[in-house]
C-alpha cells in the first residue's frame, strides 16, 4: 500500500506529460500553439523579460548613468527603514479599501438600474460608459476643479444640503476619500460586466423565489448576488490590483508638473513613490525592489481573495 | 485538409519572414540614421522651437555652428534623456533646469566645460556669478547659464490702500509689521478666504524666507544640508503664520486655486491679493492681460533691510559621449552670448509693438546682455508701474542668491519641499518637519556624493 501511495503521483504526472506530448500528433494542437505563439513572444519580451531584468536590478544600484554595482539585499533592507515606503503602502491600502467597494457598489447599482430601464438602456449604457473613455490626465484635472474646497461643484452640492464640505485636496483626512470618489468616475467597464452577468441570471429562479414569498431584497441577496458572484469576484480582484497600482490620475493631480503646492504625503501612493525613486532620483535598483515588494503584496492579496472566494462564489454546475 | 494545413504553414512562414524583415529593416535603418546624424548634425535636446526669443537665438547659434541642427520639439525630460544615455545615442547639447545639472554631473553624465571655455574663449565674466555657482560642481563648470527667474514682491496698491496701509508696511524687512499688514489686508467670509493678504508662496519660496532670515538651506559646496537650523525653522514658522492667519492652508489654497492667473480677470485685476513674491515673468503677463492694474514692484528685503532675490533658471550642458562636443560648445556659447540676447530682444520688441503690446524686457543670466537690452532696446511703455518694475528687475539681479549645486539636487529639493508641505498640511510642526527633511536630504547627498 505504501509503495502504491508514493509512486502513483509520479506515474500520474508522467501520464500527464505523455498525454500532453501525444497531443502534438494532432494538427489542431499545432494550430493552437501557432495562435498562442505571437502572444507568447509578446509576453516573453514585454512582460517576463522586464520582470526578470527588474528582479536582477533589484539587487544592484543601477542608475542608467553610473556603473552598476551588485548590492545584494541592501535595497530590500533599505525598504524597511524608508519611512516613505510605509506611508505610501498605507496610503495605497487605504485608497484601495475605499475605492474598490465604492467602485463595485456604484457599478452594480447602475447595472441594476440599466437592467430595468428597458428600451432606453442602450442610450444610458453609452452615457454611463463615456466617462471611462476620458483620459486619466483629464480626470485628474477635473478632480482638482470639482473638489476645490472653495468653489468646487462637490462642495457646492453639499452646501445645498447644509453641509460644509471639507478641503478635499489639502486636508490629509479627506485626500484619499476624494481620490476614491475620483476613481469611481471610470466604472463603465465594471458596469458592463455586471450587466452581462445580471442578464445571465435565469428568470425562473426569481419566479420561484417570488412564489415562495421572497421580498425584493431577499431575491437580490439570495438569487442575484450568488448568481453574479463570479463576475463580482473577477472585478474585485481586478479593481484591487488597479487600486494597488494606481498612478496616472494621482500623479497628475498631486505630483506632476506645476503641482508643487498640491504635493501632500496623504496622496503619496506606492506607484507614485516608485516612479519618483526611479525617474526623478534615478534609483532604479531601489525602485525595482519597491516594484517586487508591491508584486508580492498583490500576489498575497489575490491569493487571499481567491481562497476566501471559495466560500462565497457560486459557479453554475459547480464547474470552475 | 492537407492543402489547408500546407497553406497555413506557408502563411505562418511568410508572416514570420515578414516580421524578421521588418525588424531587421528597423535595425538597419536606426544606426544608419544615427551615423548620418552624428556626422553632420548637431543634436540639441530640451530646447525645441519656442517664441521669438528662443527662435532668434537658435537661428544665430545655428549659423555659428555652420551645419544642420536637429532641435526637436519639447522640453527636457529625465526619462527621455536617460533612455538616450542607456542606448548610447546621447544628444550633443542639452537644455535643462540649472538645479538638475550638478546631479547629472556628479553621476558623470555631463562633461566639464573646461576645454570648451578654453578652446573657444568663452567670456565667463558676462554671466551672473550666482548663476555660474548653480552649475559649478566640485570646482568645475558643467553648464552655461541661460535665462534667469528672479523674485520680487508684487503689491496690489488698491488692496493696500483699502486696508489703510502704505506700501512700505509690506516691506519684508520687518516681519512684525508685515504680519500686521497681512491681517489687515486679508478677508474671510463664512470659513472661506475671499482675499489673501500677503502670500508667502510656500513651499516654493522657502529658500527665500530662510535667506531673508540670514541663513542658507545648503552649504556652499552643496554637500551639507542646513534645513533645520534655528533660522530656517524661524523663517518657516513666520512664513507659515502668514497662511495660518487666513484660517489655515485649506481655505488659503482653495481660494488661490480659483485665480485666473494668466487671464484678464487675474488676482490683481480683481484685487484678490495684497502682495506676494513672484518670478519676473509675471510682470509681462500683467502688462499684457491687464495693463491698467495698479501695482508696485518691490524688492524682497532681508531682515537687515538689504535687497535679495532668489535666482533660478536653465542652462546648457554637454552630455558625456556627445559626438560633436566642439559644435555643442559653439552652440551654447553663441546662444547665451550678449549680442545674441540683444538681437533676440530687438525681435521681441518689434513683435510686441506689432501686436500693440508692451515690452517688459528680457532677463537673462548674462549681466552684460541685461544692461545692453535695458539701455539700447527697452523703451519705457509710459505706464509707471511697469517701467518701475523693469528698473527694479534690472538692478535686483546684483543681489541674487542661488541654491548651490548639489549632487542630489532633485532629492534635496524634494526633501525640503515635502517638509514644508507637511507643515502646510498640519501634520508636523516646522521644527519636526525640517528635522525630518534635514535627515532625508543629508542622507541623499551623502549617498550621491559617494
Amino acid at each position: 500500500m505504501a509503495t502504491v501511495a508514493t509512486t502513483s503521483p509520479a506515474l500520474g504526472s508522467r501520464e500527464r506529460v505523455r498525454r500532453w506530448a501525444s497531443g502534438f500528433k494532432e494538427r489542431e494542437t499545432w494550430v493552437a500553439y501557432g495562435f498562442i505563439f505571437p502572444w507568447f513572444i509578446g509576453f516573453s519580451v514585454f512582460i517576463a523579460g522586464p520582470m526578470i531584468a527588474s528582479l536582477v536590478l533589484s539587487f544592484t544600484d543601477y542608475s542608467v548613468i553610473q556603473k552598476t554595482n551588485w548590492v545584494g539585499t541592501q535595497n530590500y533592507r533599505d525598504l524597511i527603514h524608508d519611512t516613505h515606503v510605509a506611508t505610501a503602502m498605507k496610503n495605497t491600502l487605504v485608497f484601495t479599501l475605499l475605492s474598490v467597494p465604492l467602485h463595485m457598489i456604484v457599478a452594480l447599482c447602475l447595472a441594476l438600474i440599466l437592467l430595468r430601464i428597458g428600451r432606453a438602456a442602450g442610450f444610458f449604457r453609452t452615457v454611463f460608459y463615456l466617462p471611462s473613455m476620458t483620459p486619466p490626465v483629464a480626470v485628474a484635472i477635473l478632480y482638482l476643479l470639482l473638489f476645490n474646497g472653495s468653489t468646487g461643484i462637490v462642495n457646492r452640492v453639499l452646501g445645498w444640503f447644509g453641509i460644509s464640505g471639507p478641503f478635499w485636496i489639502t486636508d490629509p483626512l479627506w485626500v484619499k476619500p476624494g481620490l476614491a470618489l475620483m476613481s469611481s468616475w471610470a466604472l463603465g467597464g465594471t458596469m458592463v460586466i455586471y450587466l452581462a452577468a445580471l442578464r445571465g441570471v435565469p428568470q425562473q429562479l426569481y419566479e420561484a423565489a417570488a412564489m415562495d414569498g421572497a421580498s425584493a431584497w431577499r431575491r437580490f441577496r439570495d438569487v442575484t448576488l450568488p448568481m453574479i458572484s463570479p463576475a463580482l469576484l473577477f472585478t474585485f480582484i481586478i479593481q484591487t490590483i488597479y487600486g494597488l497600482t494606481e498612478f496616472t490620475r494621482v500623479y497628475t493631480a498631486f505630483f506632476g508638473a506645476g503641482t508643487k503646492t498640491n504635493q501632500t504625503e496623504a496622496a503619496l501612493l506606492y506607484a507614485v513613490y516608485l516612479f519618483r525613486q526611479s525617474f526623478e532620483f534615478f534609483h532604479f535598483g531601489y525602485a525595482s525592489a519597491l516594484a517586487w515588494l508591491l508584486f508580492v503584496v498583490i500576489m498575497i492579496i489575490t491569493f487571499v481573495q481567491m481562497r476566501v472566494s471559495k466560500r462565497y462564489v457560486f459557479y453554475q454546475g459547480d464547474q470552475r | 485538409m492537407l492543402v489547408r494545413w500546407k497553406r497555413m504553414a506557408v502563411l505562418t512562414a511568410a508572416a514570420a519572414a515578414l516580421s524578421v524583415v521588418v525588424a531587421s529593416g528597423f535595425a538597419n535603418a536606426m544606426p544608419t540614421r544615427g551615423v548620418v546624424a552624428s556626422a553632420t548634425t548637431l543634436k540639441v535636446y530640451g530646447f525645441g522651437p519656442g517664441d521669438e526669443i528662443a527662435n532668434t537665438r537658435a537661428d544665430v547659434a545655428t549659423a555659428a555652428v555652420g551645419g544642420s541642427v536637429d532641435n526637436p520639439r519639447g522640453g527636457f525630460n529625465d526619462q527621455q534623456f536617460l533612455a538616450s544615455v542607456a542606448s548610447g545615442d546621447v544628444p550633443d547639447v542639452v537644455y535643462l533646469d540649472r538645479y538638475k545639472i550638478a546631479e547629472y554631473a556628479a553621476k558623470g553624465a555631463f562633461q566639464p566645460l573646461t576645454s570648451c571655455v578654453k578652446s573657444q574663449n568663452v567670456d565667463l565674466t558676462q554671466y551672473r556669478k550666482a548663476a555660474l555657482n548653480e552649475v559649478t560642481y566640485k570646482g568645475k563648470l558643467y553648464a552655461l547659464p541661460e535665462f534667469s527667474n528672479q523674485r520680487t514682491v508684487i503689491v496690489d496698491n488698491n488692496v493696500v490702500a483699502a486696508a489703510g496701509l502704505k506700501v512700505s508696511d509690506l516691506d519684508t524687512k520687518n516681519w512684525g509689521k508685515l504680519a500686521n499688514a497681512n491681517r489687515k489686508m486679508l478677508q474671510k467670509s463664512g470659513g472661506q478666504v475671499t482675499r489673501i493678504g500677503f502670500d508667502p508662496k510656500l513651499p516654493e519660496f522657502f529658500p527665500l524666507w530662510v535667506k531673508a532670515n540670514g541663513a542658507d538651506i545648503l552649504s556652499k559646496d552643496g554637500l551639507h544640508a542646513q534645513l533645520n537650523t534655528p533660522k530656517a525653522v524661524a523663517a518657516l514658522n513666520f512664513a507659515y503664520s502668514l497662511i495660518q492667519a487666513h484660517g489655515g492652508w485649506g481655505p488659503f489654497k482653495a481660494f488661490r486655486d480659483t485665480w485666473d492667473f494668466f487671464g484678464a480677470g487675474n488676482q490683481v485685476a480683481k484685487d484678490q491679493v495684497g502682495a506676494w513674491p513672484m518670478e519676473n515673468f509675471y510682470y509681462n503677463t500683467l502688462a499684457q492681460v491687464s495693463p491698467n492694474v495698479s501695482i508696485t514692484a518691490m524688492a524682497f528685503h532681508n531682515r537687515k533691510g538689504g535687497p535679495i532675490t532668489y535666482f533660478s533658471g536653465q542652462g546648457w550642458a554637454i552630455p558625456k559621449g556627445a559626438k560633436n562636443p566642439d559644435l555643442a560648445c559653439t552652440w551654447m556659447k553663441t546662444i547665451t552670448d550678449s549680442p545674441t540676447w540683444v538681437k533676440a530682444a530687438k525681435v521681441r520688441l518689434d513683435a510686441q509693438k506689432a501686436k500693440g503690446r508692451p515690452f517688459t524686457g528680457v532677463y537673462t543670466a548674462n549681466s552684460k546682455a541685461d544692461v545692453k537690452i535695458f539701455q539700447d532696446i527697452y523703451q519705457p511703455m509710459g505706464k509707471k508701474q511697469f517701467d518701475d518694475a523693469v528698473t527694479l528687475l534690472v538692478n535686483v539681479g546684483k543681489y541674487a542668491f542661488t541654491i548651490p549645486a548639489s549632487p542630489a539636487g532633485a532629492e534635496f529639493q524634494q526633501a525640503w519641499m515635502d517638509g514644508v508641505n507637511r507643515v502646510l498640511a498640519g501634520s508636523q510642526t516646522p521644527k519636526q518637519a525640517l528635522d525630518q527633511a534635514q535627515k532625508e536630504a543629508q542622507a541623499a547627498i551623502d549617498k550621491a556624493a559617494k
